[in-house]
């Protein structure tokens, strides 16, 4: 078989396409450094999620260590379970704190983690029984018009 | 009169679903005739550089522009929330999930699809086909599948060349001319595409896309009837419908795909 112009062309072609999946996949797009292989599952009860989603990431010290996988609803506890992946490199104490935060004021949801004083660590499948649920704004102002109101009647 | 509309009604009908037979068996025995496609390389490489290479120009110059009106447009919007910041995210996700595939598949309907269907149909008017038949060459997959293949393997690159192109385009226009921060632009464009849910979806769609438009292409090349007239209104005909199918489409892969993310 001979080699032609059209061959050259071709290969220039599926260069330039391959280079660009490439730089899509690097630059543009982060390849999903937390892989199922090398990262574990840990679990936490809230009693508000708030607006907390799937995929949502879970920070420490603002740097994002995981990734929410699952948010279910327990019928019995009347509660929300909720399931983080939280990178291998990473080791929690067991008396972490889960907290549900926002980034910004009208920015997305992402769980928190903040680090207690174990000695122990969390392990894959461990429960975290710190939590702390999202801040519902309704919820606040009522308690600072309840707070008010009391003042009130002290006076 | 009445009876007249109602016949006519009924004969298209008709004419349809025998139609839709006829391509549903027309692609099966373009997918089971493959064999030639990749036995002989050489044809479907030089299919790639017509149907592919070919278009590179128009992919590229009109992801450019496309990423360039996006920036401008989205800058022009995000500004009045104080998050022009955000524009790299804006420019990168709706490039990578819709626009790229969906408009890299327009144009290569129009540009790629329409020269197939000519070609085929043109083949087929001057009898090269039957020609092919007598010689015992079967021009399925002499002729037909290799373009398939072509058409098939082109369109991904295309699309992941417009997307690139066009992030390159808003980059332009909102660091470059605008003056957004660049590292913020590229950064949280980073944060917020992710390779497997989004990239990788516009690749699959930009596939299916591949798939459906040279499918439209051939069939409509190898159904035309033997005129003048008839090659050029299958032509017509590949542009419409696979650019409606494009979009049908489009709308049905996204549904599956992005229902869980908002």
């Amino acid at each position: 078989m001979n080699k032609t112009v059209l061959d050259f062309w071709v290969g220039v072609f599926v260069i330039a396409g391959m280079g660009a999946v490439l730089f899509l996949a690097l630059k543009v797009g982060s390849m999903n450094v937390v892989k199922t292989s090398s990262s574990y599952e840990i679990t936490a009860k809230f009693d508000n999620v708030g607006g907390l989603k799937v995929r949502a990431p879970v920070k420490s010290a603002g740097v994002v260590v995981g990734r929410v996988t699952d948010i279910q609803f327990d019928g019995e506890a009347f509660e929300a379970i909720v399931t983080l992946r939280i990178d291998n490199r990473y080791a929690f104490p067991k008396d972490t704190l889960a907290a549900i935060m926002t980034s910004g004021l009208l920015g997305e949801q992402y769980l928190g983690l903040d680090a207690g004083g174990d000695s122990e660590m969390l392990k894959d499948q461990d429960k975290i029984f710190l939590t702390q649920s999202a801040v519902v704004l309704e919820n606040l102002i009522g308690q600072f018009l309840y707070g008010k109101a009391q003042e009130g009647v002290s006076e | 009169m009445l009876k007249a509309t109602i016949e006519g009604i009924g004969r298209r009908t008709i004419q349809g679903i025998w139609r839709i037979g006829f391509a549903t068996r027309f692609f099966l025995l373009v997918l089971f005739n493959s064999g030639t496609a990749f036995r002989r390389i050489g044809l479907t490489i030089r299919e790639i550089y017509f149907t592919g290479v070919l278009s590179l120009i128009i992919i590229l110059v009109s992801g450019l522009f496309v990423g360039m009106v996006l920036g401008l447009q989205g800058y022009e919007t995000l500004q009045t929330y104080g998050s022009e910041e955000a524009l790299g995210v804006l420019v990168a996700l709706s490039l990578v999930r819709e626009l790229g595939p969906v408009v890299a598949a327009l144009l290569f309907a129009s540009r790629a699809g329409s020269a197939i269907t000519a070609e085929i149909g043109l083949m087929k008017a001057t009898e090269q086909l039957s020609a092919m038949e007598m010689m015992a060459v079967n021009p399925i997959a002499r002729v037909v599948a290799p373009r398939f293949w072509a058409g098939v393997i082109s369109m991904p690159f295309l699309a992941a060349l417009f997307s690139a192109m066009g992030i390159f385009g808003g980059y332009l226009v909102g660091v470059v001319l605008i003056g957004v921060d660049e590292g913020s632009f590229w950064s949280q464009m980073k944060n917020a595409v992710e390779f497997e849910q989004d990239v990788l979806n516009g690749i699959i769609k930009s596939v299916v896309f591949g798939i459906a438009i040279t499918a439209i292409a051939l069939f409509e090349g190898y159904d035309a009837p033997p005129t003048a007239e008839g090659v050029s209104g299958a032509t017509t005909r590949t542009v419409v419908t696979s650019s409606l199918a494009v979009l049908a489409l489009d709308f049905v892969l996204t549904a599956f795909m992005f229902r869980g993310i908002s």
